[in-house]
């Protein structure tokens, strides 16, 4: 049985840039650890002579035109969800404290 | 309370005739909405939009100019579809107050085709989920018994096509969140070939497996709904050219005879209720009286499906949601005094529990150490399970089976047990992982609740499971 801890649940927290509450840490350690368990019956099925899939329709490579394209989106309305901006640019936090 | 729809062809040509006006049928739609509220299947009507559009087109009807197939019929949109008119949150308070500056390809084929989006329907915040109970908003009733769940994720398109809410519904299917709600909710629920369909504009969830498809009253309905959105899209890397044939149902010819179609051994077994199998069985009865070739299949595999696709799915979840990151759009802290602090109080306060659950499992699984055990066995496990599908559609030219192993559970009964409600899943989601297409047809009652049956092709083989889908409503009715 695979048994998350409570510093793997704040440093997994920390990789995917979650702020948990002390009770999502406490219900995440338990719950994450069942789910786990369960999925862990895949370690015992024999896949010998078996490559991983990736792509389930036989699709390789898909590419386009290496050109500009705007499909007629504009930019104020691409820009207009932004929660901070300035001119055309994104604004954010200052990155160092 | 419920109102019952014409059949989507012939409402467009009514409209088209002039006999009805498109107007007249968005207003109808926006009532039946009014009058449902009590079940909660819509998050936001497009009132003025879809009021603005029907007027235009019963304009251009009397100005005597050509229009689309789908003239004037309304449908709803599960929320997870960008589309013009109102905020697109996929039911999470992330994504509150975003408004889409470009619409999915899937609406954009059937506004063309004369089709009017009037509302858009309650999910499982971000589809993560099988009964809307994970909604950020509030949770959808069956439209049977207002004390159960419609199943999930596209709970909110279920009820809404159920009661009469318009006439079809949009859904997306990564795991069973098309099939497993028609199922409980008692409608059809397509969930087609992986790629017929252009995902573009519709928020991702689990990328190797996110489908779009109609849910509708009846496979013609939906035979007709996904003819209009099916087909190649520049948009989408993964989307498949279509064939030249039209995928409409064109006929009434329900003879089955002489069609193999296999009966999935373990579906019939793991954990399957009672009253579910009855249902199952009649309905099996009835398609070898008609003439079917009817035998069991084994898929050993199957039985790990669910725990690939519980590996998988969170490890495309936690790529996916990395985007929601409260710089760019949607919901953002602006207490945080640092980029860093921004991200986390961002991410913690606007996503729900299960979104952050996938996120962390998910990341778990990809991590440095345990992506071999996990992830990649998990990918090898999904070629078991693709060769046995293969080796299965050799002997059978479809496969049958139950939906999900219960009616529609009570709300609340799963969603403090996250594994349990995983299971809701268990028969649907090895054709996503398969990419094939598989279909939910109302197949009957168990106490009084609707009961799903599944019937699957292989890829690619949309039209024939649809005409198979069109001949065994016939029969079950």
């Amino acid at each position: 049985m695979s048994k998350l801890k409570k510093e793997d649940v704040l440093n997994l927290a920390e990789l995917v840039r979650l702020d948990l509450t002390d009770d999502e840490v406490n219900e995440f350690t338990e719950e994450l650890s069942a789910i786990l368990d369960y999925v862990e019956q895949l370690g015992d099925v024999d896949v010998s002579g078996l490559e991983p899939t990736n792509q389930v329709t036989g699709l390789t490579n898909v590419t386009r035109k290496d050109e500009i394209n705007d499909y007629g989106y504009s930019l104020e309305d691409l820009q207009s969800n932004l929660p901070d901006s300035k001119g055309n640019l994104i604004k954010v936090k200052r990155m160092l404290n | 309370m419920s109102i019952s729809w014409q059949p989507i062809a012939e409402i467009a040509e009514d409209v088209k005739s002039g006999k009805i006006k498109s107007v007249d049928l968005v207003n109808q739609s926006l009532k039946a909405i009014e009058d449902n509220k009590q079940f909660q299947a819509i998050i936001v009507t497009l009132k003025e939009n879809a009021l603005k559009r029907a007027s235009e087109i019963d304009a251009r009807i009397a100005r005597g100019e050509k229009v689309g197939r789908l003239s004037g019929v309304p449908f709803i949109a599960k929320d997870n579809f960008l589309v013009f008119g109102a905020d697109t949150t996929a039911a999470s308070n992330i994504l509150k107050g975003f408004q889409a500056p470009y619409q999915a390809t899937a609406i954009n084929k059937l506004e063309t085709e004369g089709a009017i989006c009037v509302a858009k329907a309650n999910l499982d915040a971000f589809a993560h989920g099988a009964s809307t109970e994970n909604s950020d908003f509030f949770t959808t009733k069956n439209p049977h018994d207002d004390t159960r769940v419609p199943g999930g994720s596209s709970g909110g398109s279920a009820t809404s096509v159920v009661l009469g809410l318009a006439p079809f519904a949009l859904g997306t299917d990564t795991g069973g969140s098309i099939r497993q709600p028609a199922s409980f909710s008692g409608c059809v629920g397509y969930k087609p070939t992986y790629g017929a369909v252009s995902r573009s504009g519709v928020i991702a969830m689990a990328s190797s497996t996110d489908v779009i498809g109609p849910m509708a009253s009846s496979v013609k309905d939906a035979s007709l709904v996904f003819d209009v959105i099916a087909g190649k899209d520049e948009l989408d890397g993964t989307s498949i050219d279509r064939s030249s044939k039209s995928f409409e149902i064109s006929d009434n010819n329900l003879n089955v005879e002489g069609l193999k179609i296999g009966i999935v051994k373990e579906y019939m077994s793991d954990g399957l209720s009672d009253e579910v199998r009855q249902v199952i069985e009649n309905s099996i009865e009835k398609l070898k009286k008609a003439g079917a070739e009817i035998s069991e299949v084994s898929l050993p595999s199957v039985r790990n499906a669910l725990a690939v696709y519980y590996i998988l799915c969170p490890a495309e979840v936690s790529s996916n949601l990395s985007r929601y990151d409260g710089q760019r759009y949607g919901y953002s802290d602006k207490n945080a005094k640092t980029l860093n602090d921004s991200y986390k109080n961002s991410r913690g306060q606007g996503f729900g529990k299960e979104a952050k659950r996938r996120i962390m499992i998910g990341t778990y699984v990809l991590s440095s150490g345990y992506y071999e055990a996990y992830y990649k066995q998990a990918q090898t496990v999904r070629t078991k399970i693709i060769n046995e599908f293969h080796q299965a559609f050799k002997n059978h030219d479809f496969l049958l089976g139950p939906v999900a192993p219960t009616t529609a559970f009570k709300i609340g009964e799963n969603s403090k047990d996250p594994l349990q409600m995983y299971l809701s899943d268990v028969m649907t989601v090895a054709a996503n992982l398969a990419g094939i297409p598989a279909i939910s047809l109302p197949a009957g009652h168990a106490n009084e609740l609707p009961v799903g049956l599944q019937l699957m092709a292989a890829q690619k083989k949309d039209r024939e499971l649809l005409e198979l889908a069109h001949k065994t409503e016939g029969l079950l009715k």
